[in-house]
């Protein structure tokens, strides 16, 4: 009866099936989020799985492919350039995000210092990381130049040395060149996101350590370090996966050069691919990135779960 | 496909254009192609080096409009951009009606290219026919892809003064003379000689083919069998060796701009380039030293005992998908017809070598010493894939660099010459497929 009476009183209006649905807030949580899902679908997803479909086809261009399986995949077991690349992938993300976090950490500590015109200098440290990367890469190309490089032209003047540097000519030297040109670009971004979490911590803690008469060393080690850990974390994550598909340094210094000494395994999946016309090759070789990035995000992903690490304990 | 009668018939516009062209040079039983109504182009090409090229280019264009209506709108990307985006626009379906490629780039999807057959052919009999190289970039399984346009020679560049105070009054022309030279050079206390052995897509590719084609080396065989291990290769990288001991510092880490750079800083005394690097220096007042000094000829012959170089050529192409194909057949006609061809090969200053056989003569080539070797390029080329067929491996050879890798580690020392032929055939056959 009440039934009866609640749906014929006077002024009620039947609530339609969509308007329950639409006053559901599960599924306006969801309609809201269709617009993000959908870009990352078509801008992410998608690309992501297109080119992990391409490593398993013969795709080149002007001809689609037909599924081989893992044959370009077997193909690069025996291909020594492909593996050279993976070296020095490794050598390069390896030596150059070490230099950028120990660097990097040394200047947020000065930064962090009570320094004359500091903001000046803060803005300062920032323009490496400003700068496109194609024009500090210009630079470096003629930093590193064999015939006119300023440091060598420095080093004689000084009447240290007669001779000329082979920089980008010698695979060695060319490898550690191109590191030191990815370090100069990446110190500012470790440098001021670490500055930024040495300024989260209190000042009364390392006040307290002073007072129980901690050497500077010691509140470095046992309070700075460990308050930090969090935000090392995510920026040598980033910095990590920033260095491992490094591209432009090494396509305007070297294209991979001297004799593929540079070549990372960017560098050489685009050159496979378009220069080269072998879409799937060059896609098998950017799809075997996929792991190792994958790996850097997940050790990222477990420290930050790891609190007591993160505080500078043990894990139970 | 020569003549659509019926467009011809219905179109006022058509009939214009048509009368327009008429009136140019065209040859009693040439094809005519009657632009299609309302029709306009897009022309992608390689962004220029020499401007005169670019001036008559764009003259030419205008030509054509004022004679068709057709409208060309003419974008430029920088060289090493044409190869991709052409390679996106057949995969896509869409994008420029024309395109100027590189090599061997058409070979790479002949099934989304136009059939020029008919306009090669009514040019080539009205012009003295291809020159071979260029046209072997154009034609697959019979049929032109593409039209081939030029060759942009690459050259050997001195300079006579520094040759001369190392004891040479003249560049020698064979490979062992050159040598001597260049070891001549090393000695005295002038620059030294230099070449790009770094992954320079044109300087390094057309210094490796000719250390190798020189002493009858080669990638492949007519059968696209890989024969790169072989003793006329050794031949070729034992002489590479000695010849790089003689260079400046830094060659093997060089890109195409570093001998350019070096040239015009007086820190090289022989190097190859395309005549670019004169007008570098000849249109420039604070060079004008270099420019008087400069003096040109073909790369030495080795043991095969001609000319035989890489060069950079490049070819029309016209994309199936093109919706006014008649306008595009009808665009290059006009292009290469001899009133445009002239112009644009005078405007190019040498850079450019018609593959066509009637242009060979043009006045360009005798208005400057330099230009004179230059004139050669597109008869002495070689094609990439040289013996074998072009497509897909050959194009992938050449970006992976295999031969010049081949050549720079032998070279520098960093492999013997057998291992470096054993090197570069592993990863040949890898796209020949053995």
């Amino acid at each position: 009866m009440a039934d009866t009476a609640i749906r014929t009183a006077p002024g009620f209006r039947r609530i339609s099936l969509a308007e329950r649905i639409l006053s559901d807030r599960n599924v306006m949580g969801l309609l809201f989020m269709l617009p993000a899902a959908a870009f990352l679908l078509l801008f992410l997803t998608y690309p992501l799985g297109l080119g992990i479909w391409l490593g398993f086809t013969d795709t080149r261009i002007g001809r689609s492919g037909i599924f081989i399986g893992l044959e370009n995949y077997e193909s690069l077991w025996g291909d020594h350039v492909f593996w050279l690349s993976v070296f020095n992938t490794f050598f390069y993300t390896l030596v150059a995000s070490i230099l950028k976090f120990v660097l990097g950490l040394w200047l947020a500590l000065i930064l962090n210092e009570h320094l004359p015109f500091k903001a000046f200098i803060r803005a300062i440290v920032l323009l490496p990381w400003v700068v496109p990367t194609v024009l500090s890469g210009i630079a470096f190309w003629w930093i590193f130049d064999a015939q006119f490089s300023v440091i060598t032209w420095a080093l004689q003047q000084l009447g240290l040395m007669t001779g000329t540097i082979n920089y980008l000519g010698d695979p060695w030297n060319a490898r550690f060149s191109t590191i030191a040109a990815n370090v100069w670009r990446g110190i500012p971004f470790v440098a001021i996101t670490l500055l930024a979490g040495l300024q989260t911590i209190p000042a009364s803690l390392q006040e307290a350590a002073t007072l129980d008469g901690a050497t500077p060393w010691q509140r470095f080690w046992h309070i700075t370090l460990p308050m930090l850990t969090p935000i090392i974390a995510v920026v040598m994550t980033f910095s990590v996966l920033f260095t491992f598909t490094d591209f432009q340094l090494i396509y305007v210094l070297t294209r991979g050069g001297p004799q593929n000494a540079t070549h990372l395994m960017a560098t050489l999946s685009f050159q496979r691919a378009i220069p080269g016309g072998q879409l799937g090759e060059g896609a098998a070789i950017a799809v075997a990135m996929i792991p190792f990035l994958l790996a850097a995000i997940l050790f990222s992903y477990f420290g930050l779960q790891r609190r007591r690490w993160q505080q500078g304990g043990q894990d139970a | 496909m020569a003549i659509d009668r019926r467009q011809f018939i219905a179109a006022g516009t058509g009939l214009a254009a048509g009368a327009a062209l008429g009136s140019s040079a065209l040859a009693q039983g040439a094809p005519r192609y009657t632009p299609e109504p309302g029709a306009s182009l897009r022309l992608l090409r390689w962004s220029h080096f020499v401007k005169g090229d670019d001036d008559a280019f764009m003259a030419n264009v205008q030509k054509f409009t004022q004679a068709t209506g057709v409208q060309v709108r003419v974008d430029r990307e920088s060289w090493e951009d044409i190869r991709p985006k052409a390679a996106v626009a057949a995969n896509v379906g869409s994008g420029p009606d024309l395109m100027m490629v590189w090599f061997d780039d058409a070979h790479q999807y002949p099934d989304k290219l136009l059939d020029l057959t008919d306009v090669a052919n009514d040019l080539g009999n009205r012009f003295g026919g291809w020159h071979e190289g260029p046209r072997s970039y154009a034609v697959r399984d019979g049929r032109f892809i593409a039209l081939p346009l030029a060759a942009i020679g690459n050259g050997l560049v001195w300079r006579q003064s520094m040759i001369e105070r190392a004891g040479f009054r003249q560049m020698p022309t064979d490979t062992a003379g050159f040598l001597e030279l260049c070891k001549a050079l090393a000695r005295s206390n002038v620059p030294r000689a230099g070449f790009a052995m770094g992954n320079a897509v044109g300087d390094g590719n057309n210094f490796a083919h000719w250390v190798v084609w020189s002493h009858r080396g080669r990638m492949v065989d007519e059968q696209n069998r890989v024969v790169i291990n072989s003793p006329e290769t050794r031949a070729g990288l034992m002489y590479a060796r000695e010849l790089y001991q003689t260079f400046v510092p830094g060659t093997e880490g060089w890109l195409d701009i570093n001998n350019n750079r070096a040239w015009l800083a007086n820190e090289l005394s022989v190097t190859a380039n395309g005549v670019s690097i004169y007008y570098s220096t000849r249109n420039e007042a604070r060079f004008k030293e270099i420019a008087d000094d400069t003096r040109s000829a073909i790369l030495p012959i080795g043991p095969i005992g001609r000319p035989v170089e890489l060069h950079q050529t490049t070819s029309f192409i016209v994309f199936r998908y093109t919706r006014f194909p008649n306008a595009a057949r009808a665009f290059l006609q006009f292009m290469y017809d001899k009133p445009q061809m002239d112009a644009w090969i005078t405007g190019s200053s040498a850079y450019c070598a018609s593959a066509l056989k009637g242009f060979a003569n043009n006045p360009v080539w005798d208005a400057d010493p330099v230009h004179k070797p230059y004139q050669r390029a597109a008869e002495t080329l070689r094609v990439n894939g040289y013996a074998g067929q072009l497509g897909f491996a050959s194009a992938a050879v050449m970006a992976d660099y295999i031969m010049v890798n081949m050549v720079a580690e032998a070279a520098t020392g960093q492999r013997t010459p057998e291992e470096a032929m054993r090197r570069a055939e592993q990863r040949a056959n890898r796209y020949y497929r053995v």
